[in-house]
């Protein structure tokens, strides 16, 4: 019997234009939690989905108690006891979460004895169970679609957990998680362990690793650096590895002044009464105002409202003193408010198109010539500049966006904002699932822009990226705004009575 | 990055690659050469111009309805507004002596001026496609079926389904009408009608705010609004041009077969998608370009003329062209599968 549950070796895979792993290994064991790091495009998911069977390896051997085996499909895999949460959720929004939990491996019930059908009744009834364990509390007949991003991800987990497997992989579940939620996601697992469980943790936010891993497995380049035992490492130490330099500090020095004010939002009510309501705020010039709260606080909605994504009943906003009316984004982007959205996979990417079309759509209008041609030298001028700014890692500019890694797909998303160069910039949670290097970059792009006067607001999960990078911070809870903090003197405390301040 | 991807690829290599990519052309190359040395008059100028004739109308209805495709729309109504315009164009173009006008009351027209009106004719149908599709986000697929069917019953009413004929006779040269000599070799007025409208298309698809924007739409409709796109707008404006394409098609349909009847065009929309998929626009929106469409185009209407040159019966010719369309585009898929 080999120590090692589950063991992949020496595996290599090519995609058109890149090396995405490059005798890459892989050795989990039983009831241990495996931490798998590196940058953007380093070839994690990638590993796990040759592990999945949604890849096929170039090169390379995969054993499972110590026993070569051969994962053809997906299905294949999860017969083997191999499950997985993807890092860009795979739903089906308009059928039930019960169904949505059972894809694939519906209970059957016999009518008659001999009509083979599908078992509502147990079904739900598994359902209910599993979202209870989840801590979702929502009836399992409901709609997927009605759930938000981090629901979405628990019912995703959710059905994972119910397969009853005995390899888990899980691909950046917490990206769009709060604490509460990622508290209950380590209960779950820690639970997965006792029973033996062996898990692959993928996740660019190094406190959890630390938190929940028992081993470190770090990647660079479709490389295998190397694996070591979690009590033995520091954030440093990980972030040296992964990165293959030291990083010595987090947040960059802010150079923005904020001046006068230039967008101001009145009264804000949204048309659904569970929604925001009477939010007011103001932005000045050069700032950036952080906006906190837990999941369900209504940040999203209140921002896409703005936007004009989301319809409202009353409020007003004002740039620059003048009334702006927004019944659609096209109407708020023309004036130069723009908005990177939440769900990359949703109102993101435009996923069979190039790096380049997906940066430049917003912003076409400043490359033509005589008012009608699109001059492509000039759009490839301005991808040139945006890959080499972020350090997106793309083979060329005219690659489909869907085959970059997820985290660099928001580079390119990001990108696509920059080239509009708009006064007053939404940021939905901006450095989701980008890794520590990376989050470096957009920082000081978005502190950078702050400094060219460009009024910022920025959503964010990620109490250290608030702290961290805000002038000012309001809080939401449960629709309404609950405060301004001052960026100076807000600390995690603060920010937390503001956010838990039920009515 | 780009080390590893530069593979020696000397001129052979790269030729089959070429030919694997695309099977179902290089079959069908290779059967019209079968089939052209063992069968006489096969490789003839008329034949030729024939050919370029029959592909040139199929390619601006292709083009016409490319645009609904990318966007993951279809549009049903292609064939019978083609007939209509069709009818219409026969109907304004009568000869002002010929007994069997149909609205006697009219006086002769130009030709060209009843070319604008069948124009513009196209544009409002295409208009009312794209506002119900657009506005009150009627799936394509469904407007399009009940638009089909109401072109067509305005056709009947308007023609009272009698044949319409006696054209003027500079309308039907437009069609006769070529450059070279008539006997040998000669290049039909229609082959330079394709080429201007492929170059337009090419030139609106690749180098206009448009086509970015169509192609956004058809990549993630979502994603092309929050990015500031109309999507209305466009959507509308790509009906429009499809209505006015089909028109355009069906003057020309009308003075080519020198008569028009309210059945002409019909099916006609199912052999434009089939061209466009052949030559690569995929129906999961986004993908699609217009070299690709006119090979599939002209693929098609190959495979037709070699089945009547090897005299088959007629009747099995839908069935070849039936298992042609689901091949091709199953070969088609094949290719992005195999890149996982
Ligand atoms: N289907 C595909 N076709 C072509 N290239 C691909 C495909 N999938 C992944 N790649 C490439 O392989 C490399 C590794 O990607 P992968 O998604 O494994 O990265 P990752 O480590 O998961 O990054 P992230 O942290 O951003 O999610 C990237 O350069 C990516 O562009
Ligand atoms: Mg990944």
């Amino acid at each position: 019997m080999s120590e090692y549950l589950l063991e992949m070796k020496d595996v290599s895979k090519a995609f058109p234009g890149v090396q995405a792993l490059n005798h890459a290994q892989l050795q989990l064991k039983s009831g241990h939690v495996h931490a798998l790091m590196g940058e953007n495009g380093a070839g994690k998911s990638t590993l796990m989905k040759c592990m999945f069977g949604i890849y096929r390896m170039d090169e390379g051997q995969i054993f499972m108690d110590g026993r070569p085996v051969v994962i053809k499909d997906p299905i294949d895999a999860l017969s083997k006891g191999i499950s997985m949460v993807h890092q860009e959720l795979q739903q089906v929004p308009a059928r039930s979460i019960g169904e949505n939990i059972y894809l694939g491996r519906y209970p059957v019930k016999k009518l008659f004895g001999f009509i083979p059908m599908v078992d509502h009744k147990k079904m739900y009834a598994d359902a209910d169970r599993v979202l209870k364990k989840v801590k979702l509390p929502y009836d399992s007949t409901k709609a997927v679609g009605i759930l938000s991003t981090s629901q979405m991800q628990l019912v995703e987990i959710a059905k994972a957990v119910s397969a009853g497997c005995r390899v888990l992989i899980l691909d950046e579940p917490t990206s769009s998680l709060t604490e509460s939620e990622v508290e209950t996601l380590f209960d779950i697992i820690n639970d997965l362990k006792k029973d033996g469980v062996a898990i692959v943790y993928i996740s660019h936010k190094m406190e959890e690793i630390l938190k929940i891993s028992d081993e470190v497995t770090v990647m660079r380049d479709g490389h295998y650096i190397g694996t070591w035992d979690a009590k033995t490492l520091t954030t440093g130490d990980i972030i040296t590895k992964m990165v293959g330099r030291e990083l010595t500090r987090l947040y960059p020095e802010r150079e923005n002044v904020p001046g006068e004010v230039v967008f101001e939002v009145e009264d804000f009510t949204s048309i659904n009464p569970k929604s925001f309501r009477h939010v007011s705020f103001s932005v000045r010039k050069g700032e950036i105002l952080g906006i906190s709260g837990l999941v369900g606080a209504q940040r999203t909605e209140l921002m896409e409202g703005l936007f004009g994504i989301r319809e409202h009943s009353s409020g007003k906003i004002k740039l620059y003193g003048k009334e702006l009316k927004v019944s659609c984004p096209k109407d708020a982007i023309d004036h130069g408010v723009a908005m990177l959205t939440e769900n990359r996979r949703v109102s993101g990417i435009m996923g069979a198109l190039s790096v380049s079309d997906n940066i430049s759509i917003s912003s076409l209008k400043n490359y033509l010539d005589y008012g009608i041609a699109i001059n492509s030298e000039k759009v490839e001028k301005l991808v040139a500049e945006d890959v080499e700014k972020m350090k997106i890692k793309t083979p060329s500019g005219e690659t489909p966006i869907q085959t970059l890694s997820g985290g660099n797909q928001q580079k390119v998303i990001i990108g696509r904002w920059l080239a509009n160069s708009p006064d007053v910039l939404i940021l939905d949670e901006p450095t989701r699932g980008i890794d520590v290097g990376a989050k470096y970059e957009i920082y000081c792009i978005i502190a950078e822009l702050a400094k060219q006067g460009k009024s910022i607001l920025m959503i964010s999960s990620e109490m250290g990226e608030i702290l961290g990078m805000s002038d000012r911070i309001m809080v939401m809870c449960d629709g309404r705004c609950t405060g301004i903090l001052d960026g100076k003197d807000a600390t995690q405390e603060k920010i937390m009575a503001l956010a838990t301040q039920f009515e | 990055m780009t080390a590893s991807n530069i593979k020696k690829s000397d001129y052979l290599s790269r030729f089959t690659g070429a030919l694997k990519s695309n099977p179902i052309i290089v079959l069908l190359v290779v059967v019209s050469i079968i089939v052209g040395f063992s069968v006489d008059k096969f490789f003839s100028w008329g034949n030729l111009g024939n050919l370029i004739s029959n592909t040139a109308i199929r390619f601006l209805i292709a083009l016409g309805v490319s645009g609904c495709l990318i966007t993951k729309g279809t549009d049903l109504s292609a064939g019978r507004q083609v007939g209509f315009a069709a009818c219409l164009a026969g109907v304004l173009v009568q000869r002002g002596n010929y007994a069997g006008r149909l609205f006697k009351s009219i006086p002769e027209m130009n030709m060209w001026l009843v070319l604008l009106i069948v124009l513009v004719v196209g544009a409002v149908i295409g208009l009312m496609n794209g506002w119900i599709i657009s506005s009150f986000k009627v799936p394509p697929f469904i407007t399009t079926l009940g638009t089909q069917t109401i072109v067509y019953g305005i056709c009947l009413v308007f023609t009272d389904a009698q044949p319409v004929g006696g054209f003027q006779a500079n309308y039907t040269r437009l069609i006769t009408g070529r450059i070279g000599n008539p006997k040998g070799f000669y290049l039909p007025y229609l082959l330079f009608v394709a080429i201007f409208f492929g170059l337009l298309f090419w030139f609106i698809y690749n180098k206009t705010c448009h086509g970015k924007y169509m192609y956004a739409i058809g990549g993630n409709e979502v994603a092309a609004e929050v990015s500031g796109v109309n999507t209305n707008k466009t959507i509308l404006r790509i009906y429009v041009i499809a209505g006015v394409m089909y028109a355009f098609a069906g003057y020309l349909l009308a003075a080519k077969s020198g008569g028009a009847s309210a059945s002409m065009g019909m099916g006609y929309e199912l052999e434009a998608i089939a061209g466009c998929t052949i030559g690569g626009v995929s129906t999961t929106g986004g993908i699609g370009k217009v070299p690709g469409i006119l090979v599939g185009v002209l693929v098609f209407e190959l495979l037709k003329i070699v089945l009547q040159f090897l005299g088959m019966n007629p009747y099995y010719n839908y069935i070849v062209q039936g298992l042609v369309i689901v091949v091709a585009v199953a070969l088609d898929v094949r290719k992005y599968i195999a890149k996982r």
